[in-house]
């Protein structure tokens, strides 16, 4: 039993995490240019909870997180999936996804 | 296994899966009509398969079903077939009669049921998803209009968010207490004098992520936006059955495994719930769209549920239950109203557009004016029930400062609702409205009789409620 979460302890794997959910929380709200960036902000997102499940789950040796991380892989594609369609329809709309544009409605 | 516990899931999603193999085989014209009466069909049977299922935990504890989560599912079903039978005669009118439609909105209960009935957090995160992602699509199903699609996207954007904060929550809490089941995390809370901070951190996230879906304040951004944009019926779906299933997710994990250290979270909640009350009355007043003015009402009515969770008692949680109960037949009343506002077959939205209603539709402007009037809290209507039950039981937990500024707002938030009556009754008229579609007359009629009539069903409603909460609280 020498696995690498042994040898190097679990500080590094949440700290890796910790600054991808920084990455894609300020990749969400600093960004205005591009829509297509926000999806990928998202994406970080997710996997920044994936890399903690993974983490997690080899330092306590309970299975359950490994699971809960296919289960959030799944979900991510479907939400990407979800999403490029939304941005294709706004593009149709609008001929454009710049961030700033997204102001029809206000108040 | 009980794998009898699920089988209202599992015949909901099946016949999802039956509806669209229906849809596809059928003619374009009419495959959206046949499959609401199916989508309508199925969530009436399985409305009756929940209140039939037996009680326990099954699937190695990823699912519970006990009272609490009949009772949110039957209000989900509720809502959801309600917003479908408005959605009959509106799709067509809007050209978004797509036997897509129905099947989505199915698919986004059956997410809320999962939710009501989750035991672990990832059949919490899973439901959550199911029903959001449903939901994502429907705001932007009106696609070739710019408004559903900026609704959409705005509600993807902003929803993904929220539900990233959440996953990341329930990662900090597996990782802190070990497990991602209820029992499991409630006996590692229990157990621990001084929480470690990771736990206390994904605690805060999953209940930041919650109250975004709630559109609590001050996560709220998104309502108005995503209320105004979306399609009329998408939006009275969306006030109703997902609200409901984030409120059960909310009480089942914060009266169970974190019930436990109740006054560590619970200024939090007095303070979201205090923040949205105050924001719902006030930011509502100078809106000239109904339905933005919906999306802050609905602000409002989350942050008074919400009362009843911050005195974390059962008595609180009958409050909530009883105070969902008269939001969701109202709101959907409310909702009839709007959608039936049509001139010359556009869809119009503005508040002065219902001037002069009371004289050209003396029946729509009557139940408008009930609807309003419950949802200000006069009694003795729907309304005024629900908000004595959590006030009370507010008073009852010595929350006597949430209880006081509760009553303020609802007096603020009564003028909103009143101008519109007036608007109604006394202004000069303006052009008169399209006659409604009879599914809306017949929804708008039902709603109007419920919350005129509630006084005679708040006994078994109460006592139901009171059941619900007693099996949270065991």
């Amino acid at each position: 039993m020498n696995s690498p979460i042994e040898a190097i302890g679990l500080a590094p794997y949440l700290s890796i995490g910790a600054i991808l959910l920084v990455l894609g929380v300020f990749g969400i709200f600093l960004n205005r240019k591009n829509v297509i960036i926000i999806l990928m902000s998202i994406e970080l997102i997710l996997l920044s909870a994936n890399i903690n499940f993974v983490a997690f789950s080899a330092a306590t040796g309970d299975l359950s997180g490994q699971v809960m991380t296919l289960f959030v892989l799944t979900i991510a594609a479907a939400e990407s999936a979800i999403g490029l369609a939304i941005v294709t329809v706004y593009f149709r709309n609008r001929g454009s996804i710049e961030v700033d544009d997204i102001t029809m409605m206000k108040g | 296994m009980n794998w009898t516990l699920a089988l209202p899931e599992i015949v909901l999603a099946l016949s999802g899966l039956v509806i669209l193999l229906a849809g596809v085989m059928q003619k374009r014209g009419q495959a959206f009509f046949s499959c609401t009466m199916m989508t309508l069909f199925a969530l009436v049977v399985t409305a009756a398969l929940v209140v039939l299922s037996p009680d326990g935990t099954g699937y190695s504890h990823v699912f519970i079903n006990d009272g609490f989560a009949r009772f949110m599912k039957v209000l989900a079903l509720a809502g959801a077939a309600l917003s479908l039978v408005l959605g009959i005669g509106y799709a067509r009118e809007m050209e978004i009669d797509k036997f897509e439609f129905p099947v989505l909105v199915l698919f986004s209960t059956l997410g809320a049921m999962i939710m009501a009935s989750s035991g672990n957090l990832m059949t919490l995160f899973v439901g959550l998803e199911l029903s959001s992602l449903s939901i994502y699509i429907l705001c932007a199903f009106a696609r070739d209009q710019v408004t559903a699609a900026e609704a959409g996207l705005k509600y993807f954007v902003l929803g993904s968010l929220a539900s990233g904060i959440l996953l990341y929550g329930i990662s900090l809490a597996y990782g802190f207490a070990g497990t991602l089941d209820y029992a499991g995390l409630q006996q590692a809370v229990r157990g621990s004098a001084v929480l470690p901070a990771g736990l206390m951190v994904g605690i805060v996230f999953v209940l930041v992520g919650l109250c975004f879906k709630l559109s609590m304040v001050p996560f709220h951004m998104w309502t108005p936006d995503v209320y105004q944009g979306a399609p009329t019926s998408v939006t009275a779906y969306m006030a109703g059955a997902p609200k409901i299933a984030a409120f059960a997710v909310l009480l089942r994990v914060m009266a169970g495994p974190f019930g436990s250290m109740a006054h560590q979270w619970q200024l939090l909640i007095e303070v979201v719930s205090a923040a949205s009350m105050v924001f719902g009355a006030l930011a509502a007043i100078p809106q000239g769209n109904i339905k933005r003015l919906m999306a802050y009402s609905s602000i409002g009515h989350m942050g008074y549920a919400m009362i009843g969770l911050a005195a974390g008692t059962a008595e609180g949680t009958r409050g909530t239950l009883v105070y969902l109960v008269t939001y969701l037949f109202m709101n959907v009343g409310a909702f009839a109203g709007i959608v039936a506002m049509r001139r010359k077959g556009r869809a119009v939205s503005r508040i002065s557009d219902l001037a002069g209603l009371g004289r050209s539709d003396p029946g729509m402007a009557l139940a408008m004016a009930v609807f309003m009037f419950s949802m200000a809290g006069a009694p003795p209507l729907a309304g005024f029930f629900g908000k004595l039950m959590v006030f009370y039981a507010a008073i009852n937990a010595q929350l006597y400062g949430l209880a006081a500024i509760g009553i303020i707002s609802s007096v603020i938030g009564a003028y909103y609702y009143i101008r519109i009556v007036k608007i109604m009754f006394f202004d000069a008229a303006a052009p008169a409205l399209d006659r409604a579609p009879v599914s809306v007359s017949f929804v708008s009629v039902g709603m109007g009789l419920v919350t005129v009539f509630f006084i005679v069903a708040l006994g078994p409603v109460a006592t139901a409620a009171q059941a619900a909460a007693a099996a949270l609280f065991r």
